[in-house]
């Protein structure tokens, strides 16, 4: 009983994990297969987080900071696409760019406004967090024995991104596979001057998806100081961002295998925290750097064709001009 | 071909990074005045923190000189085709590289030490770029994506090492005991007291002379031999390249060997330079500046040299501004640096293009002259 | 779309006054053109008269910077190609505009959805499509992937694109290029019958075969302008073509007979395969002598430029033998580099592809590939004053300006480009010259200067295969003639015996009856 208890602990840690990688990585799915590289998802989470916990912590609503996470998650969206879309800007460059400047100005304007350090204050009134959400007799099937505990820590106990994030899933799936806008852009990652010569404009779509993926990478940052954690520390996406790419490749770009990739990277995390110092039968303690490292290992196996094998979206990378 | 974007060679290497520059402290001063601050004053401490001191110039040339190699290693990729965005891993495990040398060699002479740590550094550098270039070109994987992948498993390798088992015994911050003596990198104002010059301590060291000697080193390689001609080739045009009778995939792992190599040698100047033994996170971001100096080097050693000393300045002015204005802190530098990749990098169209067409516009005001 | 029967129809396209730039370059001059309906109408012009420039404009894809268009008689404005979609105007561009790996219906239905959800609107364009298929005869597997087609499938899914988005009049730019003389037939019926069915076709090409055999006019482009307008068929092939290049034909180059001697390049049953194993090379042997300049003729896409990149070394090869200098090569045997030091040259296809580095100087495309001869390098060193002079008098030896060895090579324009290519692969006084489209995108008096040049080097004992796909160009220079078709030498012409038509039923790929 007593393992089956972590199990489930270690799997609820999980989908906590999970919630920010996979709104990320679903935000870079639609930005990477329009046919642009999203390697700033870490500075705009991290933009989101500083701003979303800046505000809460100034109004005292936990929704006019998930506003402003977006917001701000948006701009650097609008400044990523200013300079590759519009102006054919290098991506990788326009991307390390962001993730620099944001790493350093959340802490600078942090410093200022609150000065404690570069952080922002605790988030400890009622209603400046997203709080978890108990469903009804959590607490009484917690006695239950095996679903009780699934019940009480699986389903309920979560706060509503994590709930949202879930629901994303089929949405984007949905949109990607069903609805014209996905048609359009599985196609502008693939050949742009086919899309060009169909009426369709380029620019615009590459707009609209590096949008969205600011609105996830929004809400994730958001998640990570308001929800996870209770105010915005310096560098606290500690290269989810990146993770959250990798998943993005490890799930060859598609809605439900990226699901797959932030869970098991998510389990990885949760299983790195809980094993942390335990010593295991036969293998003994195994250093936790060394769980951690697996979904950086895992990504570039799957890059290098060891395991399976993941193909961009043909256009990516390349700025897109009718003149060649 | 779109006529309107050519500029002239000397506008291409001077004025736009200049202007890419100004746009990135406009942008800055901007935030400062938010701040409640003056960009004036700001500026004015940054220049005096940086070169108005003895001890300050010291302290700007010793930052000066990570980003020397840095900035060289992401040229070197650059001109093969190639963005190494991984010369902070190869950084911190050349300099594990070279940190181990000067633990274990303590017993030998300098001059003797100095060698075998330099190999040594280019080596450990230079190998953990290999992978990431022999995964591209062997297995077509991208070297952003997997040299970004070994940034974190450089690092998970050194928390791992340093915590597990290079850890000095008796010691509770993850660092190996103090190199011996003869095991570092003579300080500048040591050697300068040799010859009768005083000068202030600071930790600017002889691994500033190692980048300068890097830089021309990389200058006569990429400008003045065959195999640099021939990774250059292979950067602008991979076909032309198989055209000329030069493999790609061959040029793809040698210049992110050598790319790796320079960034491996941080260490020298970090650790046998400054440190003095392996300390956790040494490279602290200089392999991300090397992406803007080199942008804003224009892949240049030359270029490369100014726009290091300009960072190595804002590193140390940056640290200066924080006693004298509380409210900004050296975050604000790393801000700096985030927008001048921007400005120099990603929107040197913007840019790019009105020039461009300024130039041409006075061209034909200045009508035919041939 | 419904026009009064009781007027006379208005041309089913007008363009009054077109004018385009593209910065130096006079791309289209105050052109002025109009097109029956139902009609097949041919443009005609060399590479780079203004063809593909003018239809683009039309199609929406460029702006003109003066002019009007007319559809049907009414003004329309096209900014863009929703504008001509609109306006009942469908383009098959020369490379098509597919998505590789979308199926064929997901292609058709792409930008004309119909609504923001795909079900109803795939649903439609199914039904439509087999409609299509029924009427026209156009059938295609939809549901398979284009990258799964053939080559003609792929133009027929977008003839059917342009069909379903109501277009009326049809433009084709260059849409033989890729076919197969039998799949061009094909694709002609198909003309025709829309032509039946009243729609209007714009055939663009530089093929003066093509435009006798399917057009009701002619129209013909010369830089940028248009030169002669007339019905097919009251002209000649001879006549479009002299008006194309603006005088009487005579690509005659001035040369003796060949004095061929002994075999400096030797070819057994070579075969290529591609990436996807499929063989474009077919067991072809030939030989090629001191003296003599032989032409590969060939419709483009039927094995010879992989031909030629086997036999330079910088594609691969199946299997079979080549001979150079005494030394036999089995398969793939030797790199480039190796090759030229036994002696061969190639100027390549495509120069700025393969041939040079677009952002280097001058003076370094000059050793491009002779970088590593003892003549460009002192010790480790690259020898900097020998490689500007070297490009200097190369550039005076082949006349190429501005003769500045430190100009980028791009400014250059495609004459003088070539003549650089030229010069440094006849530098190093190669036994074999391996030469693709010589005068491909090279104006006229460059062409002339090219084509003296490679006779001499004829004259001084080099052997030199020619590739090119003008016809006009193989019967100008070579000895002798080997004609490829579905990557097999089909036959091989003296060029005292050869004729246009000789050359021409061979690239169909009709064998002369042995006797």
């Amino acid at each position: 009983m007593e393992t089956y208890t972590l199990v489930i602990l270690t799997l609820a840690a999980t989908l906590r994990v999970a919630t920010p990688l996979l709104l990320a990585a679903i935000g870079a799915m639609f930005s990477e297969r329009s046919g642009v590289i999203d390697l700033a998802l870490e500075g705009k989470m991290l933009g989101a987080a500083f701003a979303s916990a800046a505000v809460s912590a100034i109004s005292g609503s936990a929704w006019l900071g998930l506003l402003a996470g977006i917001g701000a998650s948006v701009l650097l969206a609008l400044v990523n696409a200013f300079a590759t879309v519009t102006h054919r800007g290098n991506q990788v460059v326009a991307s390390m760019a962001i993730n620099i400047a944001v790493s350093g100005l959340g802490p600078t304007l942090g410093l200022a406004w609150f000065n404690i350090g570069g952080q922002t204050p605790q988030l400890d009134a009622p209603g400046q967090r997203f709080a978890e959400i108990v469903w009804p007799g959590a607490a009484a099937a917690r006695h239950v024995p095996i679903v009780g505990l699934i019940y009480a820590e699986i389903l309920s106990g979560h706060n509503l991104i994590v709930y949202g994030a879930a629901a994303l899933v089929p949405v984007a799936a949905w949109v990607l596979y069903r609805s014209r806008f996905g048609l359009r852009l599985r196609a502008v990652g693939e050949n742009p001057l086919a899309v060009d010569t169909a009426g369709i404009s380029v620019n615009g779509l590459r707009y609209q998806a590096m949008i969205i993926s600011g609105v996830l990478c929004g809400v994730a940052g958001t998640y990570l100081s308001t929800a996870a954690s209770a105010s915005f520390v310096r560098d606290m996406t500690a290269g989810k961002g990146y993770l959250a790419l990798a998943a993005v490749i490890f799930g060859k770009w598609k809605p439900y295998p990226t699901l797959g990739a932030c869970l098991l990277f998510a389990f990885t995390d949760a299983l790195a925290s809980r094993l942390q110092g335990v010593a295991l039968p036969v293998v003994g303690v195994i250093p936790v750097q060394f769980i951690l490292a697996l979904p950086y290992v895992l990504t570039v196996l799957l890059l290098a064709g060891f395991v399976g094998r993941a193909v961009a979206p043909r256009a990516i990378g390349v700025p897109y001009s009718k003149d060649k | 071909m779109s006529a309107p974007r050519s500029l002239p060679r000397w506008a291409d290497v001077t004025l736009l990074p200049l202007i890419g520059l100004a746009a990135a402290l406009v942008i800055s001063a901007g935030i400062i005045a938010l701040l409640g601050e003056s960009p004036w004053q700001a500026m004015k401490l940054m220049v005096s923190g940086s070169f108005g001191t003895q001890d300050a110039i010291g302290y700007s040339f010793y930052y000066a000189t990570n980003f020397m190699f840095t900035g060289l290693a992401v040229a070197v990729a650059y001109h093969a085709g190639l963005f190494n965005i991984g010369a902070e891993g190869q950084a911190y495990i050349g300099g594990l590289f070279s940190g181990l040398v000067c633990l274990g060699l303590g017993k030998w002479p300098f001059w003797a030490v100095m060698p075998v740590a330099v190999l040594a550094g280019a080596a450990g550098g230079g190998l953990w770029a290999f992978v990431p270039a022999w995964l591209q070109a062997k297995r077509g994987s991208h070297v952003v994506i997997t040299t970004i992948m070994f940034n974190f498993l450089a690092s998970a390798t050194m928390t791992y090492l340093l915590v597990n088992i290079l850890i000095a015994p008796g010691q509770q911050s993850p660092e190996t005991r103090e190199f011996a003596d003869h095991a570092t990198m003579p300080a500048i104002h040591e050697l300068l007291a040799k010859v009768g010059i005083t000068y202030a301590s600071s930790p600017w060291n002889l691994a500033f002379v190692l980048a300068l000697l890097a830089g021309a080193a990389v200058w006569v390689f990429l400008w003045r031999t065959r195999w640099g001609y021939e990774l250059r080739v292979a950067g602008e045009n991979p076909s032309a390249a198989v055209y000329a009778g030069v493999s790609p995939a061959r040029v793809t792992i040698i210049a992110m060997v050598l790319s790796g190599a320079l960034a491996g040698c941080l260490g020298l100047n970090e650790l046998m330079g400054s440190q003095h033994r392996i300390v956790i996170d040494f490279p602290a971001g200089a392999g991300f500046v090397g992406i803007a100096v080199a942008l804003m080097g224009r892949n240049h050693p030359v270029g490369i040299f100014f726009a290091a000393v300009l960072f190595g300045a804002l590193y140390q002015g940056g640290s200066q501004l924080t006693f004298d204005m509380p409210k900004i802190n050296r975050d604000m530098v790393v801000v700096i640096q985030g927008l001048v990749i921007l400005a120099c990098g990603a929107m040197e169209n913007v840019f790019r293009r009105p020039l461009a067409m300024l130039f041409a516009k006075r061209r034909r005001d200045s009508g035919p002259t041939s | 779309m419904a026009s009064d029967p009781t007027v006379p129809a208005a041309p089913a396209l007008e363009l009054r006054g077109i004018d385009k730039r593209f910065g130096a370059v006079h791309a289209n001059r105050n052109l002025n053109l109009r097109i029956a309906a139902g009609s097949v109408h041919g443009l005609i012009g060399e590479n780079g008269a203004g063809k593909s420039t003018l239809m683009n404009i039309v199609y929406g894809f460029h702006r003109a910077d003066q002019g009007e268009i007319l559809v049907g008689g009414k003004v329309v404005d096209i900014r863009s190609p929703q504008d001509a979609i609109a306006a009942g105007i469908g383009m098959v561009h020369q490379h098509f505009m597919l998505v590789d790996n979308f199926t064929v219906l997901e292609n058709v239905v792409l930008g004309v959805e119909g609504g923001r959800t795909l079900t109803h609107g795939m649903e439609r364009a199914r039904r439509e499509l087999e409609r299509l298929a029924r009427d026209h005869g156009l059938e295609v597997p939809l549901d398979a992937p284009i990258d799964s087609l053939p080559v003609g499938l792929q133009q027929r899914v977008e003839i059917l694109k342009a069909l379903y988005r109501g277009a009326e009049i049809l433009i084709l730019d260059e849409p033989t290029a890729v076919l197969t003389p039998r799949e061009a037939d094909l694709l002609f019926q198909m003309l025709r019958q829309l032509r039946g069915q009243g729609k209007t076709v714009v055939l663009v090409t530089h093929k003066l075969r093509e435009i006798m055999a399917i057009t009701d006019r002619v129209t013909v482009m010369r830089q940028g302008a248009i030169v002669a307008e007339t019905e097919t068929a009251v002209t000649s092939p001879r006549d479009l073509a002299e008006k194309m290049v603006g005088r009487a034909v005579s690509l005659q180059v001035q040369k003796t007979p060949a004095r061929p001697g002994k075999p400096l390049l030797s070819v057994r049953d070579l075969e290529v395969r591609d990436a996807a194993n499929v063989p474009r090379v077919r067991g072809v042997s030939f030989e090629l002598r001191a003296g003599e300049i032989v032409g590969l003729a060939g419709v483009s896409g039927n094995g010879q430029s992989e031909l030629l990149e086997a036999l330079a070394g910088t594609g691969p090869v199946f299997k079979g033998e080549i001979e150079m200098s005494g030394r036999r090569l089995v398969a793939g045997e030797l790199g480039p580099r190796e090759r030229r030091r036994l002696g061969l040259a190639h100027v390549p296809e495509d120069r700025l592809r393969l041939g040079a580095v677009a952002a280097f100087s001058a003076q370094d495309n000059a050793i491009l590939g002779h970088q590593r001869a003892a003549a460009y390098n002192r010790g480790v060193l690259l020898d900097r004053p020998g490689i500007l002079e070297g490009c200097e008098r190369k550039m005076q030896t082949f006349d190429v300006r501005p003769p500045n060895p430190r100009q980028r090579f791009a400014t250059f324009s495609g004459g003088n480009q070539q003549k650089l290519v030229l010069a440094r692969e006849v530098e190093a006084d190669p036994s074999v010259l391996l030469i693709g489209q010589p005068t491909r995108g090279v104006d006229i008096g460059a062409i002339e200067f090219i084509h003296r040049r490679l006779v001499e080097l004829r004259d001084a004992g080099k052997a030199l295969l020619v590739v090119s796909v003008e016809l006009d160009e193989i019967l100008g220079l070579a000895d002798r003639i080997l004609v490829m078709n579905g990557g097999e030498i089909v036959g091989e012409l003296d060029r005292r015996d050869a004729t246009e038509e000789k050359i021409g039923l061979l690239m169909a790929g009709i064998r002369e009856e042995k006797r």
